[in-house]
């Protein structure tokens, strides 16, 4: 059974599109056939953030208008076996999706995927409500902040209500929150929300927490999906994440102050 | 002229009043005096405080057979302490009502059972989830109880009262169609507006001690109070 899963926030600049690229790395290197679809229509990043930038010819837009065949468009990932792109359009806006034709696109995924990760663009308006409007589940990416914090309240409570299965009534899109960028020496200095404070408002499982690291900005450069650094702090979140998301159990990390010494060298992550 | 006189003379000496009151309703299940009189004496008996002397219905809708002397029940009634001061069902008129020093009592007379009421106290509308920002939701007619939190960015409004179990973070309006008596109940205050029928108060305007604690908000008169839920505690445990 085949999962649509929306990756948004509300809020840009949270690492939506950095948390869209590892999820679908990593569920792809756990052996799900997984496609990550790029809904951001003229703010086209994905692309750059999974290093296929100079492969793509045709684009999501392309598809919609018949222009292309859905199997033109995609990109498979070089480094990951059974990983696809479907990139958006840098040259259109958000007008150019048609309610049909993000149904029919995602419908034809769905037969050949198990996963289909939508990269939404920030905000609420129209490419966001398409991105989010078939999703079976739901990544909600939140920064430690309060600003962060409110609008990705205002987004779950339209998956609550503004989604395909809340309008058929069925089982709501399942929810899980995602904290990026999150620096637990700012939280002990009180200048960040912590983890707990940000559950107590948002009251939605906690699907992994990402810590502030130079690793992503780095991997984003190098065009490369963050989990593929293994060895880097927000590698390893993401890759606990992926493994959270599948049923699995991991602990949560990196939530502590890392503190200096071999104790602190050993168990500090 | 004498007329006048006569009337302004003669000072009313009773007022015709309608009321509810409370009757022991006796439903009979059979047409059989001598059994009831022993099933009766017996309850009476049990409880001779509460059934000796007060005025009971005779109810015969649950007979099958409308072929029932009247006057031998309430013989058996009276005699054993009780009052039987009305009839109704089982196909008895009037007549034979009074035959037997009864009250008729017919389907106007009585008041409309409960769930024919309208809808004027309608059971309060609850809702389980967080109400998220941006969201609102109104309780029309009704009370609203919210189980999670109210968002930053959220409103709930209702005709009645509200009550908010999560944190109250958003706006709450009660008795927006001018309820005065309306109020909100929280189990932690942060919200960013409160309001009963009209009357508002801004976060900023709402006391500092308060903040993130339990409490209400109430009208009285042109006042909005906002304050603990438990005003008395302090008073209870001096004297406890």
């Amino acid at each position: 059974m085949s999962k649509i899963v929306v990756v948004t926030s509300g809020k840009g600049g949270v690492g939506k599109t950095t948390t869209a690229a590892a999820i679908a790395a990593g569920l792809a290197r756990e052996g799900q056939r997984t496609v990550v679809v790029d809904f951001d229509v003229g703010l086209r990043n994905l692309d750059l953030v999974l290093g296929c930038e100079r492969r793509v010819v045709y684009d999501f837009v392309n598809v919609i208008q018949g222009d292309a065949r859905l199997h033109q468009a995609l990109i498979k990932d070089k480094r990951v076996d059974g990983l696809a792109i479907l990139p958006a359009s840098q040259t259109r806006d958000k007008d150019a999706l048609t309610d049909e034709g993000v149904a029919q696109i995602l419908d034809a995924l769905r037969e050949e995927f198990d996963y289909v990760i939508c990269d939404s663009p920030a905000g609420i308006e129209r490419g966001a409500h398409l991105a989010s409007y078939h999703a079976d589940e739901a990544i909600v990416v939140a920064n430690p902040e309060v600003s962060s914090v409110r609008d990705s309240d205002r987004v779950l409570g339209l998956l609550a209500s503004r989604t395909r299965r809340a309008e058929l009534n069925e089982e709501p899109v399942k929810e899980h929150l995602l904290l990026s960028r999150y620096d637990p020496v700012r939280v002990e200095k009180g200048e960040m929300l912590s983890v707990d404070d940000v559950q107590e408002i948002l009251a939605v499982d906690l699907l992994g927490v990402i810590p502030e690291s130079q690793a992503v900005l780095n991997a984003s450069n190098a065009g490369m999906p963050v989990i593929l650094d293994e060895d880097s702090d927000a590698g390893q979140a993401y890759a606990d994440v992926v493994t959270r998301f599948l049923g699995g159990e991991r602990p949560h990390r990196f939530l502590a102050v890392e503190r200096k010494g071999i104790f602190g060298r050993m168990f500090g992550g | 002229m004498a007329e006048t006189v006569s009337k302004r003379v003669a000072a009313p000496v009773f007022e015709l009043k309608g009321r509810m009151a409370t009757l022991t309703v006796v439903r009979l299940l059979t047409t059989d005096v001598s059994a009831f009189a022993g099933q009766l004496a017996e309850k009476i008996g049990e409880a001779p405080r509460l059934l000796r002397g007060a005025p009971m219905l005779l109810d015969l809708e649950a007979l099958s057979s409308a072929d029932i002397d009247l006057g031998a029940i309430t013989a058996v009634m009276r005699d054993l302490g009780a009052v039987p001061v009305a009839v109704r069902g089982g196909g008895v008129d009037a007549e034979r009502a009074a035959e037997a020093g009864l009250g008729l009592l017919t389907a106007d007379n009585e008041a409309p059972r409960r769930e024919e009421a309208p809808a004027c106290g309608a059971t309060a509308r609850v809702v389980e989830s967080p109400v998220r920002s941006g969201q609102q939701i109104y309780a029309r007619g009704s009370d609203l109880v919210v189980l999670g939190a109210v968002s930053p960015g959220a409103e709930v409004l209702a005709d009645g009262h509200i009550h908010v179990y999560g944190a109250l973070r958003g706006r709450a309006l009660a008795g927006v169609q001018g309820e005065p008596r309306a109020r909100i109940f929280c189990t932690a205050l942060e919200a960013e507006l409160v309001s009963v029928a009209g009357r508002y108060q801004v976060s900023d305007r709402i006391d500092e001690a308060l903040r993130g604690q339990p409490a209400q908000v109430r009208l009285d008169g042109e006042t909005l109070y906002i304050e603990p839920v438990c005003s008395y505690r302090t008073e209870y445990s001096l004297n406890g």
